[in-house]
C-alpha cells in the first residue's frame, strides 16, 4: 500500500446524471438505513438489559409517529436492498448441478422463496 | 506482494448482507408497524426470555452484528465512489460505527 494514495478528483454529483447511477446510489445508500436500524436495535437490547420500565419506554417510542415513520423509510430502503441484493446472487454464487448452469431465474426465485420462509419465521417467532 | 485484509472484511459483508435481506425487512415490520398498530405485543417478559437463552442471544446479536458490519463495508466503499477516498478517517467511521453497535449488543445481552 502506497502511503499516500492518489485519490482521483470526481463530481460529486455523477450519480445523478444518470437513470442507472441513481439506481446504483439508492442500492448504496440502502446501507445507511441499514445501519440506523441496526442502532435501533442495539439501542433496544440496551434497554431490555436495563429493565421492564427501560423496555416499555423503548416500545412506547417507536411505536410513536417519528419512531414509525422512521422504520417506514428503513423499510422501503431494507426492501430495495433485499430485491437488488438477490438480483445479483446468480452472479455472485453461480451453481452448476450434473455439468448445467442453474437458470439465474431459478437462483433469484429460490432466494425469494427463502425471504418469504424467513419472514414468516419472524412473525411467528415475534408473534408467540 | 502486500497481504490484503479484503476476505476478512468481504466474507463478513456477504454474511451481513444476506442476513439483512432476508430478516431485516420483516424485523421492521414488526417492530414499526405490527407493534404500533397493536397487532403485535412485545412483552418485557417475552423478550427477556429469549435474550435469555443461549441461542435466543446468538439470534439478537446475530440480527444486529451481520447488518451493522454488511452496512459498514458499503458504507466505506460507497465514500470511495463519492470521491471521499478511502483513507483512515472513512474507515474509523464505517467500521468504528459497526464494532461500537456489536460491542454494546454483546454487552447488553451478557447483562440479560
Amino acid at each position: 500500500m502506497s502511503r499516500r494514495p492518489y485519490v482521483r478528483q470526481i463530481e460529486r454529483s455523477w450519480w445523478l446524471s444518470r437513470r442507472r447511477y441513481f439506481v446504483y446510489m439508492m442500492r448504496e445508500a440502502t446501507c445507511l438505513f441499514i445501519a440506523l436500524y441496526s442502532a435501533l436495535l442495539t439501542d433496544g437490547l440496551l434497554r431490555l438489559s436495563q429493565g421492564p420500565e427501560a423496555w416499555d419506554s423503548y416500545v412506547a417510542a417507536i411505536s410513536s409517529t417519528p419512531g414509525v415513520l422512521f422504520q417506514l423509510v428503513c423499510l422501503g430502503f431494507a426492501a430495495f436492498h433485499s430485491v437488488t441484493w438477490f438480483a445479483v446472487t446468480p452472479k455472485a454464487m453461480p451453481l452448476v448441478v450434473k455439468g448445467e448452469p442453474v437458470p439465474p431465474k431459478a437462483i433469484i426465485g429460490a432466494h425469494f422463496a427463502l425471504w418469504a420462509v424467513v419472514s414468516l419465521i419472524v412473525f411467528i417467532a415475534a408473534g408467540i | 506482494m502486500a497481504k490484503s485484509s479484503k476476505p476478512i472484511l468481504w466474507l463478513p459483508f456477504a454474511a451481513g448482507g444476506m442476513a439483512s435481506a432476508l430478516v431485516t425487512p420483516a424485523l421492521i415490520m414488526v417492530t414499526g408497524l405490527l407493534v404500533p398498530l397493536g397487532l403485535m405485543h412485545l412483552s418485557y417478559e417475552k423478550m427477556a426470555a429469549f435474550a435469555h437463552n443461549p441461542i435466543g442471544k446468538l439470534i439478537l446479536l446475530g440480527v444486529v452484528a451481520l447488518p451493522a458490519w454488511h452496512a459498514a463495508h458499503r458504507m466505506r466503499t460507497t465514500a470511495h465512489d463519492l470521491g471521499l477516498g478511502a483513507g483512515p478517517g472513512v474507515k474509523l467511521v464505517c467500521y468504528g460505527s459497526a464494532w461500537l453497535m456489536i460491542l454494546l449488543s454483546v454487552f447488553a445481552l451478557l447483562m440479560i
